[in-house]
Formats: structure tokens, C-alpha cells, sequence
């Protein structure tokens, strides 16, 4: 904890941070398979009590990369169709779909194709999930689903633990970000091992982004200190009591977080520097 | 049998993709839809041609929340 938030400016500047007098100039955009984005915060469409505070979220959010799952289609009128990628297309936002639910490569293959069929984009989200309780990766088949998504053309975006090594075999066979967990999906546990994504950060050249695991506001602009990219966040914001008012928390932590980092924060230290000079210091005597 | 999203469908072998949307009161042109048979990939161009075998296990599938 006490050194991974202080390192030196140069490294936290050589990753496109421009802090001139605190202020992030207009340049500073997050750049992934060539697309530039001013926002650095990612949503999660899952878990909004309706679609009218999805809406209104995205728009508090300022977020421009948003998550959808695909599943059976609901032939009821209860679930008119085209409603949800209504709201997304009204709100000119880039779909980022995912293989939410996933177990096996296979399964994540054939999701990611009918996504990219469905969607026309060839962005994906990929998540395969090793196990029902904590939803951790099951890091071989998400290695060999990425690998194959990466030979058929698709810009992947892979859901993964906070194991460096494994970032950078996921990065090296060309994922174009990697996102790794902080804590489990939905915990709202924030960022368990704040050295693991501090290595992360210093493993890859590709963008990272924190996914899972977020809770609130502080865990989001510590995930921009330690030099993230980006940060995604669903569940701190969708089940808030107020999403809308969390996502407008959620985008100023991220920009917060990323100025910070940016700026260059002061060492730890055990005992206390006087921010006051001493030279000067009247005797009283007595 | 054709299954059709895990349900039994009203769909004979040799009726096509498109006749299956039908039954879910899609059309072709049915956006942010894609079709799965037998765990593969049927593209929207294929949809009136791709005719079911008899046991054909039919996914359509759209966006939802999530993630």
C-alpha cells in the first residue's frame, strides 16, 4: 500500500497524462482499437430498475462505451423489443456487448459471433466465468477464447483477475485492453490488491480498465491513481439508491482520480513534514 | 422436434429461419437480432435460405441489460 500510489511523475506522465496547472488538457483521451473516447468511465446496462433512469445515468455518467448482454429474445409485449437499443442509440453511446453468463470458450465463441451479428460491431466484452459463487475467470478458456477472437477479427476486450501474468498473455496475443477485477463482480469490495493492478498497469501497453468490484466513488478515483485507463462500473451505480446522482459521483471520481494521478502525489511518509517554514520562528522566551 | 429457445415450436424440418422468426412476430429486417442453429452462427443473409433439420435446436436472441 504505502509505495504503490507514489510513483515517480515521469512514470505517471508517460501514459498520456497532460496536467498543466491541474487541468487535463483536451488531448487527454482514452484511445482502444484506434477509438478515441473522452470519457473514461464504462457503464454497465444490468441491474437499472428501469430504462429511464439507464438514461438518465448515461447521460450523468458522460460514459460512451456501454455494456449489453445477449439472451433469448422475449416474444411477450411486456418486453417491447428495440427498447433498450432505443435508449442506447438515442443517448449515442458504442455498444460494448458481452458473454455475461459464459462458461466455456465454446460458449463465449459462438456469443461473441451472434453478438457481432446482432450488433454490427465487432467489439466484445469477453467474460468466462470459472465459477457460479465469486464469478472469477476461468483464466485457460478466457485465454483460448481470446485467442481465437483476436484471429477472427474481433477487438476484445477481456474480463480478467487481477494476475499480471496473465494480463500480459491476454495483452500479448492482442487484446486490446484488459480488464482486470478489483474484487468480485457485484461485491462492491473495491480494489483488493491495489499492487496486483499497480503491476498490471506497469505490464501491458494496452489500455486497462478496472472492472468489478467497484463500490463507490473512492474506489473508482483509486483505480484512476494507481493508473488506470478507464474504469467500468455497473452494480455501484445501477443498484445506488440513486444511480443517476451515483453516476454523476462515479464520473467525477474518474476524473478526479486520473488529474491525480496526473499530478504526481507526494511520497508516503511515517512522520510529519511541516508544510510551514521554521526559518524565521520568533523566541518567546519565558 | 424443433426447439425454439428451449420451447417446442410449431415448425416443421425443411421451413427456414425466417419462418421462425415469424413465429416470434420478427420480419427480416428484425435489428439487433441473431439467430443460432445447432450452436452455430446463422447470418441474417442466410435466414430465408438456411432451411431447420428435423431436430433443429433453434436461439434467437437480442440485447438485454447487462454486464
Amino acid at each position: 500500500m504505502a509505495d504503490s500510489l507514489s510513483l515517480p511523475t515521469d512514470s505517471a506522465t508517460s501514459d498520456g497524462v497532460s496536467a498543466v496547472n491541474g487541468t487535463v488538457q483536451g488531448q487527454d483521451v482514452l484511445t482502444i482499437a484506434g477509438r478515441s473516447m473522452h470519457s473514461r468511465l464504462l457503464l454497465g446496462t444490468g441491474g437499472f430498475p428501469s430504462l429511464e433512469l439507464l438514461a438518465e445515468a448515461i447521460a450523468a455518467s458522460g460514459c460512451e462505451l456501454v455494456t449489453v448482454a445477449l439472451r433469448r429474445i422475449d416474444p411477450s409485449p411486456a418486453h417491447p423489443r428495440g427498447s433498450l437499443l432505443d435508449v442506447l442509440a438515442t443517448a449515442g453511446v458504442q455498444l460494448l456487448p458481452n458473454t455475461a453468463g459464459c462458461h466455456t470458450a465454446r460458449d463465449a465463441l459462438l456469443t461473441a459471433r451472434l453478438a457481432r451479428e446482432a450488433f454490427a460491431t465487432n467489439w466484445i466484452k469477453l467474460e468466462v466465468i470459472g465459477d457460479e459463487d465469486t464469478l472469477l475467470p476461468d483464466a485457460p478458456e478466457l485465454l483460448r477464447a481470446a485467442e481465437e477472437l483476436v484471429d477472427e477479427g474481433f477487438v476484445v476486450l477481456p474480463y480478467t483477475t487481477d494476475d499480471p501474468v496473465l494480463a500480459r498473455r491476454l495483452a500479448d496475443i492482442g487484446c486490446a485492453a484488459v480488464m482486470p477485477l478489483g474484487s468480485p463482480i457485484g461485491s462492491g469490495m473495491g480494489i483488493r490488491n491495489q499492487h496486483n493492478i499497480t503491476l498490471i498497469r506497469e505490464a501491458v501497453d494496452v489500455p486497462v480498465v478496472l472492472d468489478a468490484g467497484i463500490g463507490t466513488a473512492s474506489d473508482a478515483a483509486l483505480a484512476m491513481e494507481l493508473g488506470c485507463d478507464a474504469v467500468m462500473a455497473a452494480s455501484a451505480i445501477a443498484r445506488a439508491q440513486d444511480p443517476v446522482a451515483m453516476a454523476r459521483a462515479m464520473r467525477a471520481a474518474v476524473e478526479a482520480g486520473r488529474l491525480a494521478r496526473g499530478a504526481g502525489r507526494i511520497p508516503r511518509r511515517l512522520y510529519a513534514t511541516a508544510s510551514t517554514s521554521t526559518e524565521g520562528l520568533p523566541e518567546f522566551g519565558g | 422436434m424443433i426447439m425454439l429457445n428451449g420451447q417446442r415450436a410449431d415448425v416443421h424440418a425443411g421451413e427456414t429461419v425466417v419462418t421462425v422468426l415469424a413465429h416470434l412476430g420478427l420480419d427480416e429486417d428484425a435489428r439487433g437480432v441473431a439467430v443460432a442453429v445447432d450452436g452455430e452462427v446463422v447470418p441474417r443473409d442466410a435466414w430465408a435460405s438456411f432451411a431447420l433439420g428435423e431436430d433443429a435446436r433453434v436461439e434467437v436472441l437480442t440485447a438485454m441489460q447487462g454486464g
